[in-house]
This record gives structure tokens, sequence and C-alpha cells, in this order.
């Protein structure tokens, strides 16, 4: 997934869980500009909420580009860190889960379910990249 | 903390969570809660997400582990005001927060816990 035509509209660098909270806001504003509805908006912000806490809490940090493709009501993010990487991604993505002790593991099988179109690249010790694309509508 | 607010209402803590609340915040919000419930006496806390634009996991489980708590402390927990586009979201992450008992509204929930007897003088003893 490449976001060619669309155009970057905010980096958002993610060090603390302030951050998080700026994010969620900046892609909410962003499905707002592209006319979504309040549950399309909703899914995809829980969807960029996972990731993103993800990137913060396992990598220790990251960036959050987001991208609006004007035409097309859609509205993309890439979330990457340089963190240790996942070394099963498939494990990783089935509900259930986790590597944390208390976590529910739904985190990251639920950003997919949640987004349009969603893509994930880890390379052990190099990092993670998520990269997630919002419909504003369902049609 | 100005995240969320604690207010004793009819017997009831009633906690308000604002939209901007970090997980830092909710996980505070925990133990102050939890220390309330206990210099208060009080039997019945309600949670009002409707300020929540999203419900996430990890906040899903933190409402979880807050009426865990309250629980273990004789008090029962309602969660109030969720939107209906966070339920709809909610059930597609398949987290049907099975531990916490919701109502509509606050009014809705001390309803209920007037009925469950909860309330009723609404301090313990």
């Amino acid at each position: 997934m490449v976001f060619d035509e669309a155009d970057r509209i905010a980096t958002i660098r993610l060090e603390q869980d302030r951050d998080v909270v700026k994010a969620r806001s900046r892609v909410a504003q962003a499905m707002k500009a592209c006319g979504s509805s309040e549950l399309m908006q909703t899914r995809f912000v829980t969807a960029v909420s996972e990731i993103v806490r993800n990137a913060l809490n396992h990598a220790g940090g990251g960036t959050l580009a987001i991208y609006a493709m004007p035409g097309r009501r859609l509205v993309g993010v890439e979330c990457s860190d340089n963190g240790r990487g996942i070394e099963d991604i498939n494990a990783a993505m089935r509900d259930g889960f986790t590597t944390r002790l208390g976590s529910l593991g739904r985190g990251l099988g639920g950003a997919k379910r949640l987004s349009k179109a969603f893509t994930i690249e880890s390379s052990p010790g190099i990092g993670t990249t998520v990269r997630m694309i919002g419909a504003c509508s369902l049609r | 903390m100005n995240a969320a607010a604690i207010y004793a209402v009819e017997g009831v803590l009633l906690v308000s969570i604002t939209s901007d609340i970090t997980d830092t915040d909710i996980i505070d919000l925990q133990e102050t809660l939890s220390t309330r419930i206990a210099d208060t006496e009080c039997r019945g806390v309600v949670i009002d997400i409707s300020a929540l634009d999203i419900v996430d996991t990890f906040v899903g489980r933190v409402l979880a582990q807050l009426t865990g708590v309250a629980r273990l402390l004789d008090a029962e927990t309602y969660v109030v005001g969720m939107r209906p586009a966070v339920a709809m979201t909610l059930v597609e992450l398949g987290m049907y927060l099975p531990e916490n008992d919701t109502a509509l509204t606050l009014s809705h929930a001390l309803d209920k816990m007037r009925q469950s007897g909860l309330i009723d003088g609404l301090r313990r003893g």
C-alpha cells in the first residue's frame, strides 16, 4: 500500500501518551473534513489508537503520518517505529495473542477489521510499519 | 487530575471521563477511585463515558478492571453514556465488556441501583 496520490496532511511524533490523544484527534479531524459519518470515524480512529499505542508501548515511540485522499473520501495513515519488530506477524494478528500480561491481544486484529485496507511490515531488530486506510462512508 | 472528575451524587460516585484522557490518567483514575470508594463507603459507581469519542481495547480493559476493583470493595459499577458508534465498534473488536453493567444514562443507572437496593439509604451500615 503506497499513498501515491495522497497529500500528507500531518506528521505526529509519538513519544508520550499525550501524543496518542493528539494522533486520534488529528485523524478524527481529517475524517470529518471528508464528511465521514460518526460510525466510520469512530471505527477508524479506534484502529489508529490501537496501532499508535502499540508503537509507543512496544517500540518506545514512532511516527504517524496522516494522508488525505481528497477525491476518494479516504484517509490513510502510516505508523512506523524503530522497535525490535514482530517475529511472527500471523500470530500477532490473531485475536487473543499477546506478549503482555493483562492485555487482551485484540488490538492488531481489531485494527485490521476496523480499516478498509491494512498492511503490516516488520523486520526483527529494525522496526514495524503499519499502513491503514479508513473510509469516510461505506459506499 | 483534570482528565476525570469524581462527584458524589445521591450516594453514588459519578466518574466523568473527559475526551482527552491519556493512558496514564486512566491508570491514576483507578487508584483515585478505589480510594474514594473506600473513604466514602459508597455502594455504587457510575462511570460516564459520553465524552469519549472512542473506546479502544486499552480503555475497555481498564473499565473492566475498575469494575473488578470496585466489586472487591463491595460497590457495583455502571458504565453509562456510551455512544452508539462506540458500541458498534466495540462489538467489531470482540469486546463485549462482560464485566461491566451498562445503562444508557446516569438516571437509568440510578434507577437500576435503586431497584437492586444498592442505593436505598445509599450508605452502608
